[in-house]
């Protein structure tokens, strides 16, 4: 039923508008069958990208290849590729089988084929009862899934979706996220999934792939994008809530400093920015006895809670941090803190991230050789 | 808030006070004609009311027999539908392009286009004499009707109409499979019927009620317009207003008809444009 899916591979590929650069030179390899998230803040060129990939752009250099075949001189109808819409772009005068079958029958497909996989696809997604109708006298949801019927029933080698959930409301997003993950997993086909939300990447993506100002910052596993980040930008756009971060600048003994941590690094930095997952701080009261300390672990700073967000399952409390910065640390939510709270703070060391001046990763924070006490 | 429902309570009252003043300034020339139609030649003059003594039915056989209408409203039934016709296909391909090819250019030509819609219609009427005489097309169809195939008002129209379409549905197609002209044809242009039946309707109205083009390029009885024919009431019976008349009221009837069946397109041709030439 489904042809091979086709990989898709990008070199260098730049995308110019007038002055502007939308897209510049991208590397990427979407493996076949892959479900790839592209993720970044609006307006860093995702969905330009996904563009030139559908061919709905024309790239001002580098090359496009959809499987093995350079695809940048091809027609949008001609790269095997299908793409759901933001606004699910569903032909408004066609009924529901109309706009399915539409892509076939341009293609000169024969009415009895085209029946049958608009029957067929109609199946899949639920739409039976709504062949009939058109696209203004169906809900959101059911728009939703015209639109990836629409692209279902052509079996292209490449999906490419451009915040196809953007416009639902929250419950029937999740629900379609998993649709659309369990439609990866029946089709095996390649897709290419844009969107702005970083838990929808990380939760539907097989890897997830960074976008920053026209640049592709990192390729990689959800786990090694939120473990690993390449570098200050991935670390602080990935994750909810943000990493927590504090400036160190480089003292004439060429040891970093910031709020009360003096550390000596591997290599000589002019400054650099800790960043420290909320996961990975712990807290605990702040007890008389410090020996007792919390999960075993020496306090690093001392602080005072400013807010606390209950969330059921866990707690997220606001501490001021380290200097002037408000960290945030996930918590038990067996723990009894209140706000004005004087608490322990801890770090896992292990697990922080440090950046360079230019914000690529340099690798965990070394332990402090000092911790300022009474700052 | 309250100069709101102010607004809300003066607004129906001043509607109500200017509303039936203007139809009426409207309407006056066209009830007057309708009954000039019934009267007495001399009536015309001499009558010191508006409406006629006794209504002289008998005008309307007589008018309409008096010249081969039925021919001239043939002729100008063909005039009008391919005129309309013509503008359709013209305007729609024309604004589409302006609209969404992208070629060197682009808004140059536009506004050389838009710029010709300043030029006087009289202007350019030898020119296009000139034109369909050097073709040797006077007094035939094709003469008549060449010159009125492309409307500048009709493009932009269908220009701004399609520019309002949103870009993704022709992106869609485009993914879908389909070339540039299969997106205009299947896409683009049923989502611009709204913009087409406008058109449609202003094209068929100015063609019906053209009096100077089809006088010039037309000079035999049989090619002969239902506007020329009322016009040609002047000579042949030294100003027979009550024929005229008559004759007039036959040949705005389409007209009105269309209209009541139609508003809404009107209205929405003023709303797309602003402007109307």
């Amino acid at each position: 039923m489904n042809p091979a899916p086709r990989g898709v591979t990008l070199r260098g590929v730049e995308k110019r508008f007038g002055a502007v650069t939308a897209v510049a030179a991208a590397d990427l390899e979407v493996r076949p069958g892959e479900l790839l998230a592209l993720v970044g803040p609006s307006g860093c060129g995702k969905s330009t990208l996904l563009r030139l990939i559908a061919g709905l752009e024309e790239p001002s250099g580098g090359e496009i290849l959809i499987g093995e075949r350079t695809v940048n001189d091809v027609a949008p109808g001609d790269r095997n590729v299908a793409m759901v819409f933001q606004s699910y772009a569903l032909y408004p005068h066609m009924t529901v089988a109309g706009n399915l079958g539409f892509g076939l029958r341009v293609r000169g497909t024969d009415r009895a084929e085209i029946e049958k996989r608009v029957e067929r696809t109609a199946g899949i997604l639920g739409l039976d009862d709504l062949l009939s109708r058109r696209p203004g006298q169906l809900s959101g949801g059911q728009q939703q899934r015209v639109a990836l019927g629409r692209a279902m029933v052509r079996d292209p080698g490449v999906f490419l979706f451009d915040e196809p959930l953007s416009n639902l409301d929250a419950g029937l997003r999740l629900r379609t996220r998993d649709e659309i993950a369990d439609l990866h997993r029946r089709l095996g086909t390649t897709m290419i999934f844009v969107t702005h939300d970083q838990t929808e990447a990380l939760s539907l993506g097989q890897r997830v792939a960074v976008m920053d100002r026209g640049r592709i910052l990192q390729v990689g596993t959800p786990d090694t994008i939120y473990r690993e980040p390449a570098n200050l930008f991935v670390a602080a756009f990935v994750g909810s809530p943000p990493i927590n971060r504090l400036r160190l600048s480089r003292e004439d003994d060429g040891s970093l400093l910031g709020g009360p941590f003096r550390f000596a690094p591997d290599r000589a930095l002019d400054a650099a920015t800790l960043a420290v997952r909320p996961e990975d701080l712990a807290i605990a009261p702040l007890l008389p006895r410090p020996d007792i300390t919390p999960a075993g672990r020496q306090p690093d700073f001392a602080a005072t809670v400013l807010r606390i967000e209950a969330l059921g399952s866990e707690q997220r409390v606001h501490v001021d941090g380290p200097a002037d910065a408000t960290w945030i640390v996930r918590a038990q939510p067996s723990l009894g803190a209140n706000p004005g709270d004087r608490v322990h703070v801890s770090v896992a060391w292990e697990r922080s991230h440090l950046f360079g001046p230019d914000g690529g990763r340099v690798g965990s924070a070394p332990r402090p050789i000092q911790i300022l006490r009474d700052i | 808030m309250r100069s709101g429902t102010r607004a809300v309570r003066t607004l129906p009252a001043l509607r109500a006070a200017v509303l039936p003043g203007t139809c009426l300034v409207m309407a006056a020339p066209f009830l007057w004609m309708a009954a000039t139609s019934l009267m007495g030649q001399l009536e015309v003059f001499s009558s010191r009311g508006v409406l006629p003594a006794a209504p002289l039915w008998s005008n309307y056989p007589e008018a309409l027999t008096a010249q081969p209408f039925g021919r001239y409203f043939l002729n100008s039934l063909i005039f009008a539908v391919a005129v309309v016709a013509g503008q359709i296909v013209t305007a729609t391909t024309a604004g589409y392009a302006f609209a969404r090819i992208d070629f060197p250019g682009r808004q140059k030509v536009f506004m050389l286009f838009l710029a010709t819609m300043m030029v006087p219609v009289v202007i350019v009427l030898i020119p296009r004499f000139l034109l369909i005489d050097a073709l040797g097309w006077i007094d035939t169809y094709q003469g008549l009707i060449s010159t009125e195939l492309v409307s500048v008002w009709g493009i932009f129209l269908m220009r701004q109409y399609f520019r309002t379409l949103p870009r993704e549905l022709e992106d869609a197609a485009r993914v879908d499979g389909a070339g540039p002209f299969r997106v205009f044809l299947s896409v683009a242009l049923p989502l611009a019927k709204p913009a087409v039946a406008t058109l449609a309707l202003f094209a068929f109205i100015d063609a019906w009620k053209n009096l100077l083009w089809p006088m010039l390029a037309t000079r035999s009885m049989e090619m002969r317009v239902v506007e020329v024919g009322i016009a040609a009431f002047h000579s042949t019976y030294e100003i027979n207003w009550p024929y005229q008349m008559a004759a007039g009221v036959v040949a705005v009837l389409p007209i009105a008809l269309l209209f009541l069946f139609t508003q809404r397109y009107f209205v929405r041709g003023i709303q797309l444009e602003g402007i109307r030439r």
